[in-house]
């Protein structure tokens, strides 16, 4: 049986100020694998975390076909906020569309931030899913 | 050193917080955590700084040991208070080597610096002649002699550290002041999601807070410190193999330490780990699994 990967004690402690927080937030490792998301993001996914599990954060919110608001074109993997957190580790902020896996479309502004446990040493994102 | 020689865990100091010399502490002890980590070949390492380290100070003078290892888990000061009158630092012959976790702002060193300065203390640590070099824990496991370590943040306010140790064949956990609970219910949570969940899993042994009964813990949550409970089911939960309890609270006489073992070993029930309470002057020789 695979052994879970431990996590750093930023996720560990961002996962707990989540998991009591009513606004929709999702969680990454540093990898980008989604590691959580809160109650308040199975409105926005149409999914429970336990449903879901650990994955790339791209494989799972590709599902949701984000578009612009401003264009309803589709936002690529990078311009995404989580994405932009991630690799250009730097906060991001993006109003778009998601569609649950229910088919219903819902319009967020999205913010997304690195978690830096040292100077240098990105951890995870912490990615805020904004009601409209 | 034979491969499979075990360690020698000797207790220095296990009191939190404050140093609690008197009467009633006499059997667990006063003084603030210190703990001697030593191999068959006289290869050791001193872990953190309390009041305890005072009296380990003046056994390496007699040893004649002149290369020390120091792992600080945090700078509270209970933590590092004894670093100053601790004999080898006064010593020009001695080199000293001490790790401690990062901090974003202040290297290791300037922090330490703040306890050995005016108004603290009448000497700055520029005048102290030993040879003491300061190390941030690395991200990585790394070693020290024959000693195999890693270290990873633990819960507790500020930058603090959980050691993993390994050596003649066993394996040591030390994490002092930890409060897992804070980020859930311990028994609920997968053990990657636990806070020191890779330094302690699977220790032979494992020495951990315990500071409070459960009942105290309610009225000091977010402190930093764990209640029996708590720490006994952490220790269920990384599957350690012993449990040492550690950093009495100050106000917990020698009779109140021997109810809070009693709680423990009640809480532990029959999973056969018997959960022990420090005591100053304590060894346990450690061995791995046969």
């Amino acid at each position: 049986m695979a052994v879970a990967r431990p996590k750093h004690l930023v996720l560990i402690l961002a996962r707990e100020f989540a998991s009591n927080l009513a606004t929709p937030t999702m969680i990454t490792d540093e990898r980008g694998y989604l590691v959580f998301f809160n109650e308040a993001a199975e409105e926005v996914f149409g999914r429970s975390y336990a449903e879901v599990g650990e994955m790339p954060y791209d494989e799972w919110t590709s599902r949701f076909e984000p578009r612009s608001i401003a264009t309803d074109e589709p936002v690529p993997l990078e311009h995404r906020p989580t994405g932009i957190a991630l690799n250009e580790q730097r906060p991001a902020h993006e109003r778009m569309r998601y569609t649950s896996i229910e088919g219903v479309a819902r319009e967020n502004s999205v913010t997304a931030f690195p978690l830096f446990a040292h100077h240098d040493e990105l951890v995870g994102t912490v990615t805020i899913f904004w009601r409209e | 050193m034979t491969a499979n020689g075990g360690m020698r865990i000797r207790i220095w100091g296990c009191r939190g917080s404050l140093p609690t010399p008197g009467a009633s502490t006499v059997r667990y002890g006063g003084n603030t955590s210190c703990v001697e980590v030593g191999l068959e070949d006289g290869s050791l390492l001193v872990l953190d700084a309390g009041t305890g380290i005072r009296c380990l100070g003046d056994e390496l003078v007699e040893r004649g040991v002149r290369e020390i290892r120091l792992l600080l888990t945090h700078l509270h000061l209970d933590h590092l208070e004894g670093l100053r009158f601790f004999a080898p630092m006064w010593n020009p012959e001695v080199s000293i080597d001490i790790w401690g976790p990062p901090s974003p702002t202040w290297s290791l060193r300037d922090r330490i610096a703040r306890s050995f300065s005016p108004p603290l203390f009448p000497l700055d640590l520029k005048d102290v002649p030993s040879q003491v070099t300061f190390h941030d824990v690395p991200r990585e496991p790394w070693t020290i002699g024959p000693f195999s370590l890693s270290a990873s943040l633990v819960v507790h306010p500020g930058p603090t550290v959980g050691y993993r140790i390994e050596a003649g064949g066993a394996t040591f956990a030390y994490i002092p002041d930890h409060e897992p609970a804070l980020c859930g219910r311990i028994g609920e949570l997968s053990p990657d999601w636990i806070s020191g969940g890779a330094v302690a899993h699977g220790a032979d042994l494992l020495l951990h807070d315990a500071q409070y009964f459960e009942d105290e813990y309610e009225a000091r949550i977010g402190w930093g410190h764990s209640s029996v409970a708590d720490a006994v089911a952490f220790a269920g939960a990384v599957e350690a193999r012993r449990l040492l309890l550690f950093h009495h609270e100050p106000v917990h006489a020698d009779t109140s330490l021997d109810l809070l073992e009693d709680r423990a070993r009640e809480l532990a029930g029959q999973n056969g780990r018997g959960p022990t309470l420090a005591r100053e002057g304590m060894v346990v020789e450690l061995r791995g699994p046969a």
